[in-house]
């Protein structure tokens, strides 16, 4: 098995017309639904998991940007977000400085990280640079678990301080529109990206990596461009959950598993495509707090088998994500209507 | 440091560095075979453990002499996984198989934690305990016979791989799937010949740790790194690679633990991984 083509390649035509169409029906849908959900539901629980799959969506498109279009798997995310969390509440509580600076400040301190990863890693093939990221992630968070001044162990705390100055609040809205406004300003960027020269290179570092190189294309800079932004908004989702929550510590923010999440709300919904995370996050929030809501009291595990199974299940049977399956849906439809008028003419 | 303490660290570093080179020889076998690698492994051990803790627990038997049913028993699970997972996604992505076996792993877990419960078990009174003289170092007595176990049976694999016919065959899949099916291989057999030697291989860890290690759900987590780094180290496929590497990393852990603080074993350890893997990315045994 040739290890670089990771991804088995979506269908050769991009977007079926009547499928952007509907893409385009779907996605006013969505916002229009989005803006003014919290108006309409008003209880702070459906609320919060409202909040959970758009902070979950935010992570899958920003893993995309690496993952799915520059197609370098990385399993170590976790470290972005954690170090974004890390990097703006620290500012903010130890060195007072307020979170409109400390947030971009923890996107950039993550975005250097990956610069210096990527710099080393990029050699690296297939699964050596998905264990490589995995390696760097766990590093961090036992540095960070034994680091006193960030807390170590027992955590940093948020002070109360509502306002908009400091992006802390006691309601649920205020958070719903900041995890909408970070969601839709990392899929604007990831859909410049697509749109300009870069997304032309990022999809031929993935596919044909060989061949873009012997046309000049180099390979390394895009892919560590490709990583930078990625972190950087990975990086503000870490500082967004800890302003939501008022509390990080390694546990929370630098949790292996939440690596293997935001890949996983990627592939859910689609690997490389817009707004396939969305699905993805969708399904996945339903799926894994579903679970925990009607099995999780048992403390038995059953909420984590049922979860796992599903991942199995559609890790074995839908690969292609949400976005594949409809657009092979969309595609079998047009054959078929194509061979109806055949078959009439 | 006086050369006492370094020797007994050294020693100590060994026997568990062995213990790893089994479950990454496992590792090593279903990725060089299958080019998939397998995130629920530790969950193999995991069950190798809790294999020996209940034919301990309710019959009886001590976890060392139960090391042959504990083999049959993860040999089966590892045929089964095959047949009924892993067969289905040969063909798949890398991403969709690391999220298959990622997914089997929390699922075991989940397995464990609804039959076992999340607490932690102990074997507490095997037929191996205490400490040994050896060449005047204290050693654990199930410590040493986990590293001698470790030792043979990775010798047993490597016999199995080099002198039998089944071996050879397995081998050849490795080197070449399409030519191995030519030549009436029946490569579907090996592939599952190599989840249920794979998995039997890191059981048979679990059954020798579990007279000295806590058993619980998520002690996976604990090894599966760590097979990671060795099965790098050693060259992904590499069975005598996994083998040094496993030693080696059992050492640094150890000494560099002793020196900096328990706390940043692993951190040692992933640290010296990746800056292998900056100077070789094929690890230290692997073919470039």
């Amino acid at each position: 098995m040739n290890t670089s083509n990771y991804a088995s390649s979506p269908p050769a035509s991009p977007i079926p017309i009547d499928g952007f169409r509907w893409g385009r029906l779907l996605g006013s849908l969505f916002l229009v639904i989005a803006l003014f959900f919290p108006l309409l539901e008003k209880n702070p629980s459906h609320q919060n998991l409202a909040i959970l799959m758009l902070m979950a969506a935010q992570l899958g498109v920003a893993w995309n940007i690496i993952g799915g279009y520059a197609g370098q798997v990385s399993l170590g995310q976790v470290a972005f977000y954690g170090l974004g969390a890390y990097t703006s509440t620290l500012l903010f509580t130890r060195l007072g400085i307020n979170p409109w600076l400390a947030i971009p400040a923890g996107g950039l301190v993550a975005a250097a990280l990956s610069v210096l990863i990527g710099w080393s890693c990029f050699r690296l093939k297939g699964h050596y640079f998905a264990m490589a990221t995995i390696a760097v992630a766990e590093i961090i968070q036992i540095v960070f678990t034994n680091w006193e001044y960030a807390g170590a162990a027992v955590g940093l705390n948020l002070p109360m301080e509502e306002g908009w100055k400091t992006l802390i609040f006691s309601s649920k809205e205020p958070y719903y529109y900041l995890a909408l406004a970070l969601l839709l300003l990392t899929l604007a960027v990831n859909w410049a990206i697509e749109r300009s020269f870069l997304g032309y290179y990022f999809r031929a570092i993935k596919d044909e990596p060989d061949a873009a190189c012997s046309l000049g294309v180099n390979l390394r800079r895009y892919k560590l461009f490709a990583f930078a932004i990625s972190s950087f908004f990975t990086a503000l989702g870490g500082s967004l959950y800890a302003q939501k929550e008022l509390y990080i510590d390694p546990g929370s923010v630098l949790h292996t598993g939440l690596s293997i999440k935001m890949a996983l709300v990627a592939i859910l919904g689609g690997v490389g495509t817009l707004f396939g995370p969305l699905f993805g996050a969708a399904i996945l929030t339903v799926i894994e707090e579903g679970s925990r809501i009607l099995f999780g009291g048992s403390g038995r595990g059953t909420d984590l088998i049922i979860y796992a199974a599903l991942i199995v299940l559609i890790a074995v049977y839908y690969p292609n994500g949400v976005i594949g399956w409809l657009r092979s849906f969309i595609g079998r439809r047009k054959a078929m209507r194509r061979s109806l008028a055949n078959g009439e003419a | 440091m006086s050369g006492e303490i370094l020797f007994q660290t050294l020693v100590s570093g060994l026997l568990i560095g062995l213990i790893y080179a089994l479950v990454a020889v496992g590792l090593t076998l279903i990725f060089g075979v299958m080019d998939i690698v397998n995130f629920s492994h530790g969950e193999f051990l995991m069950f190798g453990m809790y294999s020996g803790f209940w034919l301990y627990a309710m019959f009886h038997l001590d976890p060392v002499y139960t090391l042959p049913l504990t083999a049959i028993f993860l040999f089966g699970v590892g045929v089964l996984v095959y047949r009924f997972v892993i067969s289905r996604i040969i063909d798949a992505s890398m991403l969709s198989q690391i999220f298959t076996t990622f997914g089997l792993m929390i699922l075991f877990r989940g397995i464990a934690q609804f039959f076992w419960k999340p607490d932690f078990r102990t074997v507490d009174s095997s037929v191996v305990s205490g400490n040994v003289n050896l060449l005047g170092v204290q050693v654990g007595l199930p410590q040493l016979v986990a590293g001698i176990g470790a030792i043979l049976v990775t010798a047993g694999i490597v016999l199995f791989l080099t002198r039998t016919r089944a071996g050879a065959a397995l081998e050849a899949t490795a080197a070449d799937k399409e030519a191995a099916r030519l030549m009436g291989i029946d490569t579907q057999r090996m592939f599952a010949l190599a989840w249920g030697l794979g998995a039997a291989c890191a059981g048979v860890a679990g059954g020798l740790l579990s007279t000295f290690f806590p058993i619980f759900p998520e002690v996976g987590a604990n090894f599966i790194l760590i097979a990671f780094v060795v099965v790098n180290l050693g060259g992904f496929g590499s069975v005598l690679g996994a083998l040094c590497a496993g030693v080696l990393v059992g050492v640094i852990e150890v000494m560099g633990g002793f020196l900096l603080g328990p706390q940043y074993k692993l951190a040692i350890v992933l640290a010296l991984f990746l800056a292998v893997l900056m100077f070789r990315p094929q690890g230290l045994m692997g073919k470039a």
